[in-house]
């Protein structure tokens, strides 16, 4: 299993090296700075949601959910909305700004973690109650974006558009810095919950049983999925086409791709597997985008059709879960 | 010992133990029998901690129930759960292994080792160890859970009916190895069962529950009468005695 993960990495190392250096028009100085941020962000990203998916999938015991479910994109754009509507064209200057970049991911934390305590006072702590509450909850902070963007003027609603797509063309270092240094310790601390995920994974009784009560590593791990979310998020925008996907196909299409690729019920090997397949499908991805077809279609469009095509595949296939 | 004071606990307003005390010591099959609703399950389950206790008290040998660390209730209660509850797509070793969780935190060791491949032997699981369980019959799934619960290496071991939906021979081969490991190992067994005839064959003791109250404790001998059979079950079947043993002519 441990040959498997080597294997990922040395495919993440290819992919890295070939965003690194493939197609370089233009001086070194400039090129390698310049693509080591977005290599950096493209990493953590894919690190950050890969985690925070195993992790949810297995807090909630089930293999086709993703966080976003939760309405957690949606509150990207909401925030993002809030923030355009209330300052007007002065927004302007600020939209993908490290100062925007620590208010997006402040306010997304708060919120998340808001909108956490809220599903676990109205699910009663039951996870399906919790997950249906979400989606409700998701559908309602949607609707409510939708509702601001009508009414804001088209010319500001254009910086919200262009905000609401993941993007990858130009990262600053600040804000990459920024990201990591919150991102790092939660995946440490991701990695620290791996024995203890194993062992909810095998149901509340067995949990208990084994002297791990499931409510207080589901708090924890969702604690965590709420600050790698927020960060990733407020890194690349949300990675679903459109803000109204109904699920994240990136995390699902990781999550699952690990578990083909390192079949194993153990957290150490499904956490870091998912963290390398997302980076090398972001960055893989990202360098065809980019070199291959010159950015002639976003990548998270792709990423969501290939999903698509893979959530359905699981869904109908899929062996009782 | 696993002592129970003064237990009362009531769900949605409807009260389902009125006021229990109860002794369980060291050694030996527990049964708890009774008709559907008589609260067995829930008594079961408070002690296993998997509901929260509203009233009363229970301590389990130094170790109070809801007081005592996760970890040190691990390590001397162990919980069967049922085939249903358990969701991972794992293979039977990976299971088994897990039993050995609140020892080593995750992190095998020698000893570890050694004892889950005595598990897997003694529940005749060696030659499925690597097998999934989702690939394996009922029985199979249910002894690999079985198996699991002696790798944990405690004194006590709950059971919530664990013969549902095994066939007879898978049955009496799981009660036989209870009956073996209460008699090799010492250990304490409290199950749930529905049977009255498997309780009557292979448990010491059988406390039968209704309305939420113990209504008989003892040995099956003195316990299981056609009076016992009106009252708790409203039922009139008759008991026969076979081998010595009572018998419930179903």
């Amino acid at each position: 299993m441990s040959s498997r993960l080597l294997a990922l990495l040395a495919l993440l190392i290819l992919s890295a090296a070939g965003f690194l250096f493939l197609g370089a028009e233009g001086p070194w100085a400039f090129l390698l700075p310049f693509r080591g941020a977005k290599l950096g962000a493209l990493m953590l990203v894919g690190a950050c949601i890969a985690t925070a998916t195993v992790m949810f999938q297995t807090v909630t015991a089930n293999r086709i959910l993703t966080p976003s479910v939760l309405g957690f994109d949606a509150l990207y754009v909401l925030v993002l909305t809030v923030f355009v509507h209330g300052l007007g064209a002065q927004a302007a200057g600020l939209v993908a700004t490290p100062a925007m970049f620590v208010i997006n991911l402040v306010v997304m934390t708060a919120l998340g973690l808001g909108l956490f305590a809220l599903l676990l006072r109205l699910g009663s702590g039951e996870m399906l109650k919790l997950v249906l509450t979400g989606i409700v909850i998701g559908i309602a902070i949607r609707s409510f974006t939708g509702f601001l963007q009508r009414m804001i003027d088209p010319a500001e609603f254009q910086l919200v558009q262009a905000g609401s797509f993941a993007r990858f063309t130009y990262v600053d270092p600040l804000m990459l810095g920024i990201g990591a240094l919150v991102a790092v310790p939660a995946l440490a601390l991701a990695w620290r919950l791996r024995f203890k995920l194993d062992v909810l994974a095998l149901g509340p009784t067995a949990a208990t049983g084994l002297g791990e009560p499931p409510r207080r590593v589901q708090m924890q791990a969702l604690v965590l999925i709420c600050v790698l979310i927020a960060v990733a998020t407020s890194l690349a925008g949300p990675l679903v086409a459109g803000s109204s996907g109904p699920s994240n196909f990136f995390g699902l299409v990781v999550a699952a791709l690990a578990h083909i690729a390192t079949p194993s019920p153990r957290h150490a090997i499904l956490m870091p597997s998912a963290a390398l397949i997302g980076g090398c499908i972001l960055i893989g991805g990202q360098t065809i985008m980019e070199r291959v077809l010159h950015l002639a279609t976003p990548l998270p469009v792709v990423i969501e059709l290939l999903g698509g095509l893979l959530f359905l595949t699981l869904l109908l296939k899929r062996r009782a879960a | 010992m696993i002592s129970i004071r003064n237990l009362s606990h009531v769900i949605d307003g409807r009260p389902i133990l009125h006021d229990i005390t109860l002794d369980l010591p060291r050694g030996g099959i527990t049964a708890l029998i009774g008709p559907n609703g008589a609260g067995k399950s829930t008594l079961l389950s408070l002690i296993a901690r998997l509901t929260r206790i509203q009233q009363g008290q229970i301590t389990v040998d130094d170790l109070t129930v809801g007081a005592s660390s996760d970890r040190d209730l691990a390590q001397r209660l162990a919980i069967m759960p049922q085939q249903a509850n358990v969701s991972a797509r794992l293979r039977v070793g990976e299971l088994v292994a897990m039993g050995r969780y609140p020892w080593n935190r995750g992190r095998p060791g020698y000893e570890d080792r050694a004892q889950v491949a005595e598990s897997l032997a003694k529940f005749g699981l060696t030659q499925l160890a690597d097998r999934f369980l989702d690939q394996i019959s009922g029985g199979q799934r249910q002894s690999a859970l079985a198996a699991m619960a002696h790798a944990q290496g405690t004194d006590y071991l709950l059971l919530d009916e664990p013969l549902n939906n095994l066939d007879i021979s898978a049955a009496r081969g799981l009660m036989r190895l209870l009956r073996d490991m209460a008699d090799a190992e010492g250990k304490s067994i409290l199950i749930v069962l529905h049977d009255i005839n498997y309780a009557a064959a292979y448990a010491d003791r059988i406390v039968a529950m209704a309305n939420g109250r113990i209504a008989a404790d003892g040995a099956p001998d003195g316990v299981l009468t056609p009076q016992l059979m009106r009252d708790v079950f409203s039922s009139d079947a008759d008991i026969i005695r076979v081998n010595g043993r009572p018998v419930v002519v179903v």
